[in-house]
C-alpha cells in the first residue's frame, strides 16, 4: 500500500458572455442636482465584485471621483433590460453598456458647463477630482457639483446617458455550420500536484499553479480573490460534491451539509496565480472578467493528475475514492504514469 | 402555545420579548428585535453563519432555545462596531477581501471574535480550527484566514503577551 503523487494539468479558452439575442445589457446615469452620479443597472453582484467594476468603470469615462458615482441594481422591474449576471459576462457586457451611458452623459455634463463658462464644450476636460476646466487653463473651471446645479434649476437639462451593449448576431453557415457565437475569449492554464493514497482511494490535492489571461484587469484584488475561491470550488467539484452520488440512482444522496461534502478551511492547497493582460479590443477598457473560469480548469487538471499518479481515468464528477479504488481493482493495482516537468 | 417573556442583554442593552417556548434565539433576534445581522442559513447548525457569543461563548443561534437565554448576555456582528469605529477584524475583513457575497461573514466575524477573545497571538492552525464550523461558498477560506491573522496582529501588545 502506498501513496502515489501525479501531476495534471488543464488548459482552457473561455468565451466570455453568450450570443443569444446579441446579448444585451443596458444602462442609465443620471447625475443627482449635489454632481453625484447614480448608474441604474438590472444585472445583480453576487458578490463577484461587479458593482465595484461597473462603478470604477462610470467614474472613469465620466471623469468624475469614484465616490461620486452609486451603482444602483435594486430592481430588475423597473431598472433597464439586462440579461443578468451569468456566463461571466458582466464585466465585459454591463461594463461596455456603462460606458456607453456615461459617454452621453458626460458629453451633456460639458454642454451644460460650457454653457456656464460660455466657452466651446469641446473645449472642455475634467480633473478627475469634480471640476471642469477649459483644457490649458485650469482657472477657467467650474465644478461638477455647481455645474449640475446650474444644468437643474437654470438650464433645465437633464445630465444623463444611455447604454446599451450587444454583440453582432451570428448565425450559422449553411455550407459549413460554422459560426461565431463570441466576440472574446479568455485563457488559462492550471497545474495541479496531487497525491493518491492507492489503499483508500483518497486524493490530496497537494498545489496548485496557474495563469490567466484576463484582458485588462479592471480591479486586481478582485481578480484575485475570485481566482483563489473559483480554485476551492473546483476542488470542491473535482472531488466532493455530488446531489446524487448513484444517478440516475437517487439513493445515498447527502440530506445536509453534514453529508454534502466540501473542503473546509484545513483542506486548502497551496495556489500560486500568474496574471497575463492581454486586453480585449471590444472590452470596457479591455477588460474581460474571470467569472467561471476560476473554477474550471481545476477539474480536468485534477482528473489528470489522478491518472497521472494511479493510472486510473475517472469520467465522471466527482473523482470518489469509491471509483478510484474500483479502477484500481480493475488495472490490477496502481499504474504510475510517466510524468513530465520536474519534481513534485 | 402560550408565548413566554424572555429577558436577556443584547449587545450591552437590557431588551426582551415575547416568544413561543420553541423560538430559537435566531427567531426571536431576528423577528423578534429586529437584529438581522445573524444569518438564517441551513437552520440546523451545519453553516454557522448564525453565530452568536452568549456569555462569551460561541453558540449556533438557530440551535439554542430563546427561552434558554433569560438572563444571558448575548453579543451579534452587529454589536461589534464601536459606533462609526469598525472592530480590528471588520477592518482586516476589508482590507483583505475576506468577503464576497457576506452570508457566511456575520459568523465567520463572530467565530474569529470568540477565537480572539481567549486566543489573541492565534496560530493559522488556530484559526483553521476557529472556523472550521462555519461554512464559505465564495472566498476559498484563504483571504478570511489571512484576515483573521492580521486582525491579532493589530490588537495591542499587552494582549498579545
Amino acid at each position: 500500500m502506498a501513496r502515489y503523487k501525479g501531476r495534471g494539468m488543464a488548459s482552457v479558452n473561455y468565451p466570455i458572455g453568450m450570443n443569444l439575442g446579441g446579448d444585451p445589457s443596458q444602462a442609465l446615469i443620471h447625475s443627482n442636482p449635489d454632481g453625484k452620479f447614480t448608474v441604474a443597472l438590472s444585472a445583480i453582484d453576487l458578490g463577484q465584485g461587479m458593482k465595484q467594476v461597473t462603478r470604477q468603470v462610470a467614474a472613469e469615462t465620466l471623469g468624475v471621483p469614484i465616490e461620486d458615482v452609486y451603482v444602483d441594481t435594486a430592481d430588475s422591474d423597473t431598472g433597464p433590460h439586462d440579461m443578468g449576471s451569468f456566463a461571466s459576462r458582466g464585466t465585459h457586457r454591463m461594463g461596455n453598456a456603462v460606458i456607453a451611458a456615461a459617454r452621453e452623459a458626460r458629453g451633456v455634463l460639458l454642454e451644460a458647463a460650457a454653457e456656464e463658462l460660455e466657452v466651446n464644450a469641446a473645449d472642455l476636460v475634467t480633473d478627475g477630482k469634480g471640476n471642469i476646466h477649459v483644457k490649458g487653463a485650469p482657472s477657467r473651471a467650474i465644478t461638477v457639483r455647481a455645474t449640475a446645479q446650474a444644468a437643474q434649476f437654470k438650464q433645465g437639462k437633464t445630465i444623463a446617458g444611455r447604454g446599451i451593449f450587444l454583440i453582432p448576431l451570428s448565425s450559422v453557415d449553411p455550407e459549413t455550420g460554422e459560426m461565431n457565437p463570441n466576440t472574446a475569449f479568455a485563457h488559462a492554464c492550471l497545474v495541479a500536484d496531487v497525491e493518491v493514497d492507492d489503499e483508500t482511494g483518497e486524493v490530496s490535492v497537494l498545489g496548485m499553479s496557474s495563469a490567466y489571461e484576463l484582458g485588462r484587469v479592471i480591479n486586481p484584488k478582485m481578480v484575485e480573490q475570485q481566482l483563489v475561491g473559483g480554485a476551492w470550488m473546483g476542488i470542491s467539484h473535482a472531488l466532493y460534491e455530488t446531489p446524487e452520488p448513484y444517478y440516475p440512482n437517487p439513493d445515498h444522496g447527502p440530506r445536509d451539509f453534514n453529508e454534502y461534502l466540501m473542503p473546509g478551511p484545513g483542506d486548502l492547497a497551496p495556489y500560486s496565480i500568474t496574471i497575463l493582460e492581454r486586453p480585449a479590443p471590444d472590452g470596457p477598457f479591455g477588460g474581460k472578467g474571470p467569472g467561471e473560469m476560476c473554477a474550471n480548469p481545476v477539474l480536468p487538471a485534477v482528473a489528470n493528475a489522478v491518472y497521472n499518479a494511479v493510472g486510473v481515468r475517472v469520467n465522471d464528477l466527482p473523482i470518489t475514492p469509491e471509483k478510484i479504488l474500483r479502477g484500481i481493482r480493475a488495472n490490477g493495482g496502481a499504474k504510475p504514469q510517466a510524468r513530465r516537468g520536474g519534481a513534485l | 402555545m402560550a408565548k413566554v417573556p424572555v429577558q436577556f442583554r443584547l449587545n450591552g442593552s437590557d431588551r426582551a420579548a415575547f416568544a413561543d417556548p420553541a423560538d430559537s434565539l435566531l427567531t426571536v433576534l431576528r423577528r423578534g428585535l429586529n437584529d438581522f445581522g445573524p444569518k438564517y442559513g441551513c437552520g440546523q447548525g451545519t453553516c454557522g453563519t448564525c453565530s452568536v457569543l452568549i456569555d462569551g461563548g460561541l453558540r449556533l443561534a438557530c440551535l439554542t432555545l430563546a427561552a434558554s437565554c433569560e438572563g444571558a448576555s448575548i453579543e451579534t456582528v452587529s454589536g461589534m462596531a464601536d459606533g462609526p469605529n469598525l472592530h480590528p477584524l471588520q477592518t482586516a475583513f476589508m482590507e483583505h477581501f475576506a468577503a464576497q457575497c457576506g452570508f457566511c461573514t456575520p459568523g465567520m466575524l463572530t467565530a474569529a471574535k470568540a477565537l480572539l477573545d481567549r486566543n489573541p497571538n492565534p496560530s493559522r492552525e488556530d484559526v483553521i480550527d476557529a472556523i472550521a464550523g462555519n461554512i464559505c461558498r465564495c472566498t476559498g477560506y484563504e483571504p478570511i484566514i489571512q484576515a483573521i491573522l492580521a486582525a491579532a496582529r493589530t490588537l495591542p501588545a499587552q494582549r498579545r503577551s
